[in-house]
Formats: C-alpha cells, sequence, structure tokens
C-alpha cells in the first residue's frame, strides 16, 4: 500500500533522512519512535509530498509520487494526515472544517458533506460541537475534529504526526481511543509519536528512527522487549 | 483678523463639486489600487525569484519615489500618447491607483504571510490545490489581518487626491487654490478644505472601525 525505496531528503547541506526503506501493507498500523531530530517527522512528510523528495520512490499504490506526471492532490486525497498543532481553520465552524475538502475536492452537495461530517464528528464524540468555533475546544476535541476533517476525505490511510504532543496530558486518551478505534475498523495507519503505550497496543510494527535511519523494525513486543541495536536499548531506556 | 463666511458661501457650489470628485478619485484609486494590489501581491510572492522580480522593482518604482512625480509623469508623458491628449481626472486616477497599487500589494504579501504555515499544509494534505487553499483558507484569514492597515493606506489616498490639484483636475483642493487666487485668502479655502478631508477621513475611519468589529465577532 505504501512503499518507500531510497528515500533521501536534504534541506541545504543537512541531511535528514539517508537511506529508508519501508513497506505498508493494507490495514497495517505502523508506528514510529525514536529521539526528536531524528527524521521521523520528515519521513512522514515526505509520504504525502509535503516535503519535497530529495532522492529514491514513494509509492502510494503503485503510484510514483516522484514521478512529475503524478497528480499529487489527487493522491493526497486518498492519504489523511494529522497534524500536532491541529491545524484547524480558525475562521471556520467545525462542521464547515470537516465539510470544505469534500465539497471542494470532492465537489459533493453542501447536504450531503454536512450529513457525512455530521456522521463523522458523532464517530468522534463531538456532533454537539458541530457550530461552534475551534477556538472555543480544548486541545484534545480540536484534534479530534482534525482526525475527523482528515476522514471526510474517505482516505485509504492516515497519516499521525505526533497527534498527542501538544495536548495537556488528561486529553491524551480521547484522542488515542479515536486512533484505537480507527486502527480496529481496519485503517492503514502510520502513526509517529512518543506514546510507548500506544505502541505496544495498536502497533503491528515498530520502527525505531535515529539519525535519518531505520535503525530497527519488528513487531512491538520483540522492540520493547528484546531491543537489538545499542541506540535502541539506549533510547527505550530512557523512556520506558 | 475677519474671517469671510461670505466668500466661502460663494464658493460652496465649486467646493461642493470638488469633493465629490474627490471622493470619485478616491474610490476609484481604492477599487482599482486594491484589485492591482492583490495581483501584485501574489506575483511577488511567487516563488519562482525570476518572475517576482518585475513585481518586486514595481513595489520598488511607486513606493520609492514621490507621488508627485509620478503624476506629472502620467499626465504629461503616459496619457497622452493613448488618449491623443492630456486628461487630468484620468491621469489622477490612473496615478493613484498605481501608486496605492504598491503599498496594498505589500499589505496584501505581508497578511498572506503571517497565517501559520500549516494552514496551508492542511488544506494541501486535504487535497486541495495551491489555489483552492489561497482561496478557502489562508485568504479569507489573512484579509481580516489587513483591514487595519488597509484601512490607513485608503486614507492617505484621500488626502494624496489632493496631489491632482498639481494637473488641474477639479478636486477640493483645486478649488481652494482657485479661491486663493481670486481673493488673495489663504484661511477661508484652506481652513475650509481641511475640514471637508477631515469628515471625508473621519467618516471612514468610523465605517472601517465597525467594519472591524463586525468581522472580529464573528
Amino acid at each position: 500500500m505504501i512503499k518507500v525505496e531510497n528515500l533521501k531528503k536534504s534541506f541545504g547541506l543537512n541531511e535528514v533522512l539517508k537511506d529508508i526503506n519501508v513497506t505498508v501493507k493494507p490495514q497495517e498500523v505502523v508506528v514510529v519512535i525514536g529521539p526528536s531530530g531524528s527524521g521521523k517527522s520528515t519521513f512522514l512528510r515526505c509520504i504525502n509530498m509535503l516535503e519535497s523528495i530529495t532522492g529514491g520512490h514513494v509509492y502510494i499504490e503503485g503510484i510514483d509520487l516522484t514521478d512529475k506526471k503524478t497528480d499529487i492532490n489527487k493522491v493526497r486525497t486518498e492519504v489523511g494526515m494529522v497534524f500536532q498543532q491541529f491545524n484547524l481553520f480558525p475562521h471556520k465552524k467545525v462542521i464547515e472544517n470537516v465539510m470544505l475538502a469534500p465539497m471542494k475536492v470532492r465537489k459533493i452537495s453542501a447536504e450531503e458533506a454536512r450529513a457525512k461530517g455530521l456522521a463523522l464528528l458523532r464517530k468522534v464524540g463531538l456532533e454537539e460541537k458541530a457550530e461552534a468555533y475551534p477556538d472555543s475546544l480544548s486541545g484534545g476535541q480540536k484534534q479530534r475534529v482534525a482526525i475527523a476533517r482528515a476522514l471526510a476525505m474517505e482516505p485509504n490511510i492516515m497519516l499521525f504526526d505526533e497527534p498527542t504532543s501538544a495536548l495537556d496530558p488528561e486529553m491524551v486518551g480521547e484522542v488515542l481511543e479515536v486512533m484505537k478505534q480507527l486502527a480496529k475498523e481496519g485503517m492503514t495507519m502510520v502513526v509517529v509519536t512518543h506514546e510507548m503505550g500506544f505502541a505496544k497496543e495498536v502497533g503491528d510494527r515498530v520502527l525505531f528512527m535515529d539519525g535519518g535511519l531505520i535503525v530497527e523494525e519488528n513487531i512491538p513486543s520483540e522492540l520493547f522487549d528484546h531491543p537489538k541495536e545499542a541506540r535502541t536499548k539506549a533510547f527505550l531506556s530512557k523512556v520506558l | 483678523m475677519d474671517f469671510r463666511w461670505d466668500l466661502i458661501v460663494e464658493y460652496a457650489p465649486f467646493f461642493a463639486k470638488g469633493t465629490l470628485l474627490t471622493i470619485g478619485l478616491s474610490i476609484a484609486g481604492i477599487v482599482i489600487g486594491t484589485f492591482l494590489g492583490l495581483l501584485i501581491g501574489l506575483g511577488k510572492l511567487m516563488r519562482n525569484k525570476l518572475l517576482a522580480l518585475p513585481f518586486n522593482w514595481y513595489i520598488n518604482f511607486f513606493r520609492g519615489t514621490p507621488l508627485m512625480v509620478q503624476i506629472l509623469l502620467i499626465h504629461f508623458a503616459v496619457v497622452p500618447p493613448f488618449l491623443g491628449t492630456t486628461n487630468a481626472i484620468v491621469a489622477a486616477i490612473v496615478a493613484l491607483s498605481l501608486n496605492s497599487a504598491a503599498y496594498i500589494a505589500e499589505i496584501f504579501r505581508a497578511g498572506i504571510q503571517s497565517i501559520d504555515r500549516g494552514q496551508m499544509e492542511a488544506a494541501r494534505s486535504l487535497g486541495m490545490t495551491h489555489v483552492q487553499a489561497m482561496k478557502f483558507v489562508i485568504l479569507p484569514q489573512a484579509f481580516k489581518r489587513m483591514i487595519p492597515p488597509l484601512g490607513n493606506e485608503f486614507i492617505v489616498l484621500i488626502k494624496d487626491s489632493s496631489l491632482a490639484a498639481l494637473i488641474a483636475a477639479p478636486e477640493l483642493m483645486y478649488w481652494g487654490r482657485a479661491m486663493q487666487g481670486q481673493y488673495y485668502r489663504a484661511w477661508e479655502p484652506y481652513l475650509t478644505a481641511a475640514v471637508i478631508y477631515l469628515v471625508l477621513t473621519l467618516s471612514l475611519n468610523f465605517l472601517l472601525t465597525r467594519l472591524e468589529r463586525r468581522m472580529a465577532t464573528e
């Protein structure tokens, strides 16, 4: 479903991703962990080309993103993304945040978009906030709206870029709960996170990144309980 | 000092005509200047530096030279080849529009750049094109922040329209100077003109404050 081959990314002389090779199967939940500056967010942002790719290839359902002929906007409709800072549209009501892209990109009618949007808000437990502005929501509520907004495009893949890192501790749970639900429904997910509990419980596979490389990857129980690489051990001893 | 109210009364119809033209020049300048300013501001934001260069220099030229020079150039050198003759009102509208467009372009650019990068990324990640993201996400937010500086620019424009008197466009200041020339009086014509300008700028200010408050509560 996602295939990353020899991915390289540099900002000027700074080589952030050195040689990344990953394959994500349909319905798989891949969790990416690692110290800050290891390139895990950049890796995620290369999957939907929010960062231009310096070298290598990224394939989404067989389509090569680095091919100049690829319509990146079309690919992005299949790949939802949730950001650390939520990035809700502050000038639009919650329901309008969710309706906007389906109406403008998928060209569906306002009634249909609203009905779908309300169903998605119900799913994340925020139907009663539909007419509120994002400013009036808590961090956890904002992030749940952001998830609903991404789901409104009916993506096949969801990318999560540290979705709980900007939240107060008591709000982390409600967001992870929504993500767990999604995983249970069979969504293909790539999640960059510091929530090791989530990685263990929900992840099918965990990638440990450091210095622009995937240092180790394994099923969660193996990676957390029997890490093989010294860098993985050092990192886990600090965070667990 | 005697103050000749009777002269002001005598000139009242001219001041009225002049005020109408001043309002006309200002509105034309605001409307055309805003439209051009948006295009030039977006032009300057283009990622290709070579394509952005002409817009950059447009702004440099019109912000970096006196409006008086621009008015004279446009009136005596630019307009005649097009119309076959000079036309003070056309020249004044062209000069005011082109000049304010440069300032408004910078207001647009600053407004657009003040919006958090995450907004564009969120819009693009949903599959919107750059143009859609601008139209539905970035510009509506940027406009709100542009209202105060745009209001400033519009007020400057009303006052700057007085320079059109220089090329004999019969606006407010033109009639003030005519009155001085006829009666050798300074207080009556210029104080009258000053009061009328003040009424115009304060009215605009009042409207803008209301607009700003309404946008803030939305």
